[in-house]
């Protein structure tokens, strides 16, 4: 038995290994970053312990954009790809023909690359001295623009990055809207229907409250993932965000870190815990909600 | 409300095989008159559930028609039919409470129809009351027995007052005794409403014990339309006289020579009306009496005491069943040293068929 | 009661209903198939244009008549593309491999071993799903640069190679396999080990698969831990390599041999894609969320 026991360890040991240097120590050590004050990073020394660090974050200019472009996206895109998806999955599940090719077309863009993609965003946008850009095509029709979206006032840079933001998001919500959808027993709805349910009832009456579990799932990891926005950001206005006023909370911690202004791990350390405190606390307002108003099968 | 099928036929592409079709039902005839309760028996897969849909509109048949009284409603959507429909898992909806899952269907009711509040309330109270759960208005399904689940289903489908109620299988999901118990209440209340119903199951002696007629399936065919006691007495072929009785019917390969039907070399029967040939012979298990003249002679297997009753378990040489099962009464004395029993037989209990077509073969009794 | 009229325009309407709304939802869900696939096609499209032709269009044309593979040849030569693209091929395979060395062995403990305090441990490990990357990013960054392991393989791949979720994705299914298996192999002195290489990993094969494949996709698209570890072009991965072709490239207006870039950067995750398909939407419909 005892070998048993050592063995079993044994096994555990590269993993246990790896999440205590890069997981376990991390988090309890970014803590005491957060709070020491002054840390030199080539000297490795600091002045003293306190509420400094945090008092600087919140009052960086910097930081108050991010924190506004960051709620600004999670805002608009949660809600938009969230119902989004649910037309799109409901459509889908409504069709036989085509069906299989329509989700693979959709789940396209799970499995490109956000730099790389974003970067064909960013031409489909922009205005350059030789060419509006094919968006400002589009307006023209309309009799409107043009204007430059990468370069441009605010509001036309947070639309793209919007626009683009949910248009990476799409694919995993209507994966699993589409499954949780199909996995409402067909007797139901034949049951509806024999009733003369039309079909916005249905949808509203059977559809919702079944598949209500996965959409609060999606709410809650769309909350979570629009706040950890960056690399999309990055992938149409560069990586001085900063400067083109699009930074989020993320990026703010890596330009502290690292990069034009950074070298300030202390300041990257006490956003990165403000920004886990927000995601907590809206994870938990969501999970209060959830007790409330969705049905457990 | 009278129920007409006019030679209705349901085709569906086989699965795995392109351009090729299964048929489902086939060229299917009959009318239910109003008020009765009639009963689809078959092996799972003969077509009945395909039936029950046909009617209720939820598939759309390949040909033929079906009519509620005059009105042709082949083409018509489900939810212009007026039919509740029972599923066999019930199909409750988990996350309304009973009352809720009841008020459903009222609640669809639009333009002159629409129901005030409490007139769905005071209809939603009566269908609880028919099927005996006004106590349970307020819980959810998942807090429910099965038998409770039953009766919300069957009030959910009575509550819309249908010109048609379906019932698919409607008892599979219960424990012996409670299938017992609902199936007599299914009949009260079908009693009670008066409502003309279809009943689909693959189980005889349910059909058997609640239908007013029993139509038996078999591929898609109808074998045979007929009150339950007619279907068990006289059945029309092979198939049906198996499908129906417990113990089931023993066969034997046998043979009509000059008016006596013979199994295996002994004359076992005399048989009028039916020409020299080889055939089928069926026997109920009422059918043998213990008979020491008797001529149909059985290797003896077991005797089983069931108090009013002895089932005797034989074989012989010609059965077509690996054994034998007779029922007799108590009263008869069977010799369990012996190593053979034999048997007369009760000419109304015996049906002959046709080796090849398996269609039933009418005699005289002399 | 119903005449016969009535039903007929009943059914007659119903029919139409019917027609009308599967064309409503065909053509919608064809417009949005046209919003995912147009990306991907102006990418391709503008990759072959040449660079004089493109910038000549004030008003950007929907095809071209004269492509040119010149903006690959470029794509390969102007910038070090081919060495972003093997630098990835590396860290992912890597990266890939090891983790599988450290998951699988972890998973198989969890599920079949018995030791104290595997309850605990376990709940431990779950508790790490919550944690945020961005929380433990910092000290690792700090930890690595005061390790000198900056601009090297070691920096890119030690701090990616665990995932709490694949353990635990891992753990689920082999526990699928059922006991008697084991206890067979045990009575014919089978050791574990061997009972972990030749009877849980081949009957669990298409989730190591599923994981693998994921794995793959996350490596192959990282971005932020690689641009925070890599200053060196050496080092660079695709994403960041994009980004620094991007800035200081080909010069800012050479937008069709960026293109070119971006197509020879998403082709092999995409032909991935197509080989798996089925297996990658299984596995990131089980949870997985992206990065």
């Amino acid at each position: 038995m005892e070998k048993n026991q050592n063995k079993a360890w044994l096994y555990l040991l590269p993993a246990i290994l790896f999440l205590g240097v890069f997981m376990v120590y991390p988090l309890i050590d970014v803590f005491i970053y957060s709070f020491e004050e002054g840390y030199n990073s080539a000297s490795q020394t600091y002045f003293g312990v306190g509420g400094y660090n945090y008092s600087y974050v919140l009052h960086d200019p910097y930081f108050l954009q991010a924190i506004k472009n960051t709620l600004i996206l999670v805002l608009i895109t949660v809600p938009v790809s969230t119902l989004l998806a649910l037309f799109i999955s409901v459509g889908l599940s409504s069709i036989k023909a085509l069906r299989n090719l329509f989700q693979t077309v959709y789940f396209l863009p799970y499995v490109t690359n956000t730099l790389a993609v974003g970067m064909v965003f960013m031409i489909l946008f922009k205005k350059t001295p030789y060419s509006d850009g094919l968006a400002n095509l589009l307006l023209g029709l309309f009799g409107a623009g043009p204007i430059d979206f990468i370069d441009g006032p605010y509001w036309a840079k947070m639309l793209v990055l919007c626009i683009y933001t949910v248009w990476v998001v799409m694919p995993f919500k209507i994966l699993v809207l589409t499954g949780a959808l199909a996995s409402v027993n067909e007797e139901y709805y034949s049951a509806a229907r024999i009733d003369g349910t039309s079909r916005a009832r249905i949808f509203r009456k059977i559809t919702l409250p079944m598949i209500s579990p996965m959409l609060f799932y999606l709410v809650i990891t769309g909350f979570i993932g629009a706040f950890k926005a960056y690399s999309d950001a990055v992938a149409i206005f560069g990586t001085n965000l900063n400067a083109a006023e699009m930074n989020t909370i993320v990026g703010y911690i890596y330009d502290m870190l690292y990069g034009e202004g950074g070298g300030y791990p202390s300041y990257a350390a006490a956003a990165a815990i403000i920004l886990f405190v927000i995601v907590l606390t809206i994870t938990c307002i969501n999970l209060l909600i959830r007790r409330k108003h969705v049905y457990h099968g | 409300m009278k129920v007409v099928l006019q030679n209705l036929t349901k085709t569906f592409p086989a699965r795995g095989k392109k351009g090729e079709t299964v048929t489902a039902v086939n060229d299917f005839t009959f009318e239910i008159p109003d008020g009765e309760l009639i009963g689809l028996l078959g092996p799972s897969g003969c077509g009945k559930s395909t039936t029950l849909n046909l009617i209720c509109g939820l598939q759309k048949p390949t040909g033929g028609k079906i009519f509620f009284g005059e009105d042709d409603v082949t083409d018509l959507p489900p939810e212009h039919r007026g039919v509740g429909l029972v599923f066999q898992n019930y199909a409750l909806y988990p996350h309304l409470t009973v009352l809720q899952n009841i008020l459903f269907p009222l609640e669809n009711l639009k333009g002159k129809n629409k129901l005030s509040k409490d007139e769905m309330k005071r209809r939603a109270h009566e269908a609880a009351a028919l099927v005996q759960i006004e106590g349970l208005m307020e819980r959810r399904p998942s807090e429910l027995s099965g038998g409770q689940q039953q009766r919300v289903a069957i009030a959910r489908a009575l509550v819309k007052m249908p010109r048609v109620l379906l019932l698919d299988e409607p008892l599979s999901n219960l424990d012996a005794r409670l299938r017992l118990q609902t199936r007599e209440e299914i009949r009260r209340i079908q009693k009670e409403t008066g409502i003309t119903t279809v009943f689909v199951t693959h189980d005889q002696e349910e059909a058997m014990s609640i239908s007013d007629r029993i139509v038996v399936m078999k591929d898609g065919v109808i074998q045979q339309i007929d009150k339950p006691q007619t279907v068990y007495d006289d059945p029309t072929n092979l198939f049906v006289a198996k499908f129906l009785g417990t113990p089931p019917i023993s066969v034997f390969s046998g043979e009509v020579r000059g008016g006596m039907l013979y199994i295996g070399e002994n004359p076992v029967l005399p048989v009028g009306g039916v020409s020299d040939r080889p055939v089928t012979v069926g026997i109920r298990p009422e059918g043998f009496v213990p008979d020491e003249k008797g001529k149909l002679i059985c290797d003896l297997k077991a005797v089983e005491v069931m108090g009013r009753d002895i089932s005797i378990v034989s074989t012989h040489a010609a059965a077509q069943v690996p054994v034998i099962r007779s029922i007799v009464s108590a009263d008869h004395r069977i010799n369990t040293a012996s190593p053979t029993v034999a048997f007369s037989l009760k000419p109304h209990k015996v049906f002959l068929f046709d080796r090849e077509s398996e269609g039933r073969i009418p005699f005289t009794t002399v | 009661m119903n005449t016969n009229t009535d039903i007929d325009r009943v059914e007659r309407r119903a029919m139409w209903l019917e027609r009308t709304r599967k064309t409503v939802v065909y053509a919608l869900l064809a417009l949005w198939a046209l919003i995912v696939l147009f990306p991907f096609y102006w990418m391709l499209l503008s990759s072959v244009k040449s660079y004089s032709a493109y910038n000549a269009e004030h008003i950007p044309k929907f095809f071209t008549l004269s492509p040119t593979l010149q903006n690959y040849a470029e794509a390969f030569t102007a910038v070090p593309l081919a060495k972003y693209f093997l630098n990835t091929v590396i860290f992912t395979l890597a990266t890939t491999a090891i983790m599988l060395v450290v998951i699988v062995p972890a998973a198989f403990a969890f599920s079949r071993l018995q030791f104290r305090g595997k309850g605990l441990v376990f709940t431990l490990f779950l508790a790490l799903m919550m944690i945020p990357n961005e929380l433990v990013i910092i000290t690792n960054y700090v930890t690595i640069a005061s390790l000198d392991l900056r601009n090297s393989f070691t920096g890119l791949i030690l701090p990616s190679v665990t995932s709490v979720f694949y353990i635990y994705l891992l753990k689920e299914n082999f526990e699928q396999i059922p006991n008697e298996l084991y206890y067979a192999a045990k009575v014919d002195g089978t050791s574990d080990l061997k009972y972990l290489l030749k009877v849980t990993l081949p009957i669990c094969r298409p989730t190591i698969v599923t994981v693998t494949i994921l794995k793959i996709i996350e490596c192959w698209n990282s971005y932020v831990w690689p641009r925070l570890i890599t200053d060196n072009e050496a080092y660079f991965l695709v994403s960041g390599g994009i980004q620094e072709i991007r800035e200081n490239g080909f010069g800012r207006e050479n937008i069709p041999a960026m293109m070119a870039a971006v197509v020879v950067i998403s082709v092999p995750l995409i032909v991935l894609f197509l080989i798996f398909r089925k297996k990658i939407m299984a596995g990131v419909a089980r949870g997985g969320m992206k990065g």
